[in-house]
């Protein structure tokens, strides 16, 4: 056999050792949380749940460092936030000993956490570190796997990211949000964070310093975009096979970062000037830095945040940005006046990579083939917050 | 003294009424805590605050602070105020 060839081989077995692995899909849900559990096809889906039926779940995800570890940030209509976690895939829950909470202030003015909306685990070095963000927006860490939490770094009470970070006025509806949470996979003190109100972060010194990261960015017109308040990351992601670029879908466009540059390059401008480049999630190949994919809404007028003319479709880029191909099929032509949110849309890890996401009407979709055929999973659930995929072991 | 629990914090104490002594309300709630662990931080925020859709009764009034002084014989009773969706 030549080296070629044995490599070929090697990369066959690898990729029909990923294909038989069975797929977890993880679905939060303003009323719940669903477990999907496929075939090694992704061709049936199982459907476990609910769990913690009538909970407000923003975000459940399976430690993918342990693969068995899974954490969902809850609350209810009445009762404050909370993470639970599990450690048998959901067949038992036990709420966190200490849930994220801010420091206690000395006057009347301190910020209660109304609800953990992002959660992340640690590099894979430090196999107990969890970092969680909330609204009102702030940052925190677990070091025991998510059991008890504390504020973490020092953005939290900085007076400059307090006014950075405005306040709730300037957040979305349901409050500003802390998220996307990233690690870089080659140094566990390289962080980066998002606010929904308040731009994109970036510690190098384990999060004892943070600093804005908006270069190039744009903002609503007529504001100063050198205003850190007034920027709006919707979701950022960073490719995992290379660190170095990362994608971000904004209130005001789709961006791409290549470090060391501080620069944001604004790709989204190829988008279909019908369609637009305004949306909620963006999610990154598992292997490609040069692939990614959008899920446009309306940003017009009033911003409807539908689907732009009621037609729903993925766009997917494969030149990092230089052109967009439209992935409609199979999901309904016309008259689907759904949103996505920005922890809703998903891929996993196999080949060709399956996409997932979920919508605010309750619909779960899927794509075994990058986009190319979109099929129904789910429909009838509670409005969907967020989709994660995992390979279980 | 008699607490009573309103049914979205039953999956803490798996009954309608649980016993906790204290001398105001804010020991009263850190005795539930120690019985059922959590259960303080689903009605009061890290800042001392009662959340905006809890409401705390006692001996039939509403009580907005944590220090309010309570007796042996006092009744209290916990409601999950009007969150609607």
């Amino acid at each position: 056999m030549t080296q070629n060839s044995a490599t070929s081989a090697a990369k066959s077995k690898r990729s029909t050792a990923r294909a038989s692995r069975r797929l977890l899909l993880l679905v939060a849900t303003r009323k719940g949380a669903w477990l999907y559990q496929s075939d090694a096809a992704r061709k049936t889906w199982r459907a476990d749940g609910p769990h913690f039926l009538g909970h407000i779940i923003n975000h459940v995800v399976l430690d993918s460092r342990d693969g068995r570890t899974l954490l969902a940030a809850a609350k209810t209509g009445h009762l404050g936030p909370t993470v639970f976690r599990s450690t048998d895939m959901g067949q038992t829950w036990k709420e966190a000993a200490r849930p994220p909470a801010f420091e206690k202030a000395a006057d009347a003015k301190g910020r209660a956490v109304d609800h953990t909306f992002w959660l992340t685990p640690g590099h894979p070095t430090e196999p107990d570190v969890w970092y969680a963000g909330t609204s009102p927006q702030g940052l925190f860490r677990s070091e025991d796997g998510g059991v008890t939490w504390a504020p973490f770094s020092h953005i939290n009470d900085d007076p400059r990211y307090i006014e950075w970070m405005g306040t709730v006025q300037d957040g979305t509806p349901d409050g500003p949000k802390l998220h996307s949470i990233i690690v870089d996979p080659r140094d566990p003190a390289h962080l980066y964070f998002a606010m929904s109100g308040g731009g994109m972060h970036e510690s190098v010194d384990g999060g004892a310093t943070f600093r804005p990261l908006i270069d190039g960015m744009e903002v609503v017109e007529g504001f100063d975009r050198k205003t850190v308040t007034f920027h709006d990351p919707h979701c950022v992601r960073i490719c995992p096979t290379h660190p170095d670029r990362l994608y971000q879908q904004n209130h005001c466009g789709i961006y791409r970062l290549d470090r060391p540059s501080n620069h944001w390059v604004r790709i989204g401008v190829t988008m279909p000037h019908q369609v637009g480049d305004i949306g909620f999630p963006m999610t990154v190949h598992p292997r490609d830095p040069d692939t990614a994919w959008v899920f446009p809404m309306d940003g017009q007028t009033v911003w409807p945040r539908t689907s732009p003319d009621g037609k729903p479709a993925v766009y997917a880029t494969r030149d990092a940005g230089k052109t967009w191909q439209r992935l409609d099929a199979g999901l309904p032509a016309t008259q689907a006046w759904w949103t996505v949110k920005r922890q809703a849309m998903t891929a996993d890890a196999l080949d060709p990579v399956g996409l997932y996401f979920g919508t605010t009407s309750g619909e779960l979709w899927a794509s075994r083939d990058e986009g190319g055929k979109w099929a129904r999973i789910a429909q009838h659930l509670p409005e969907i917050y967020a989709v994660e995929a995992a390979l279980l072991p | 003294m008699r607490v009573l629990i309103p049914g979205a914090l039953r999956s803490y104490t798996e009954r309608s009424e649980a016993e906790a002594s204290g001398a105001t309300l804010c020991a009263v709630l850190a005795d539930l805590d120690r019985q059922y662990p959590g259960i303080r931080f689903r009605m009061i925020d890290e800042q001392d605050r009662i959340r905006r859709h809890v409401r705390i009764f006692v001996n039939g009034g509403q009580v907005n602070e944590l220090a309010h002084p309570l007796g042996a014989g006092d009744e209290v009773v916990i409601v999950q105020a009007l969150s609607g969706g």
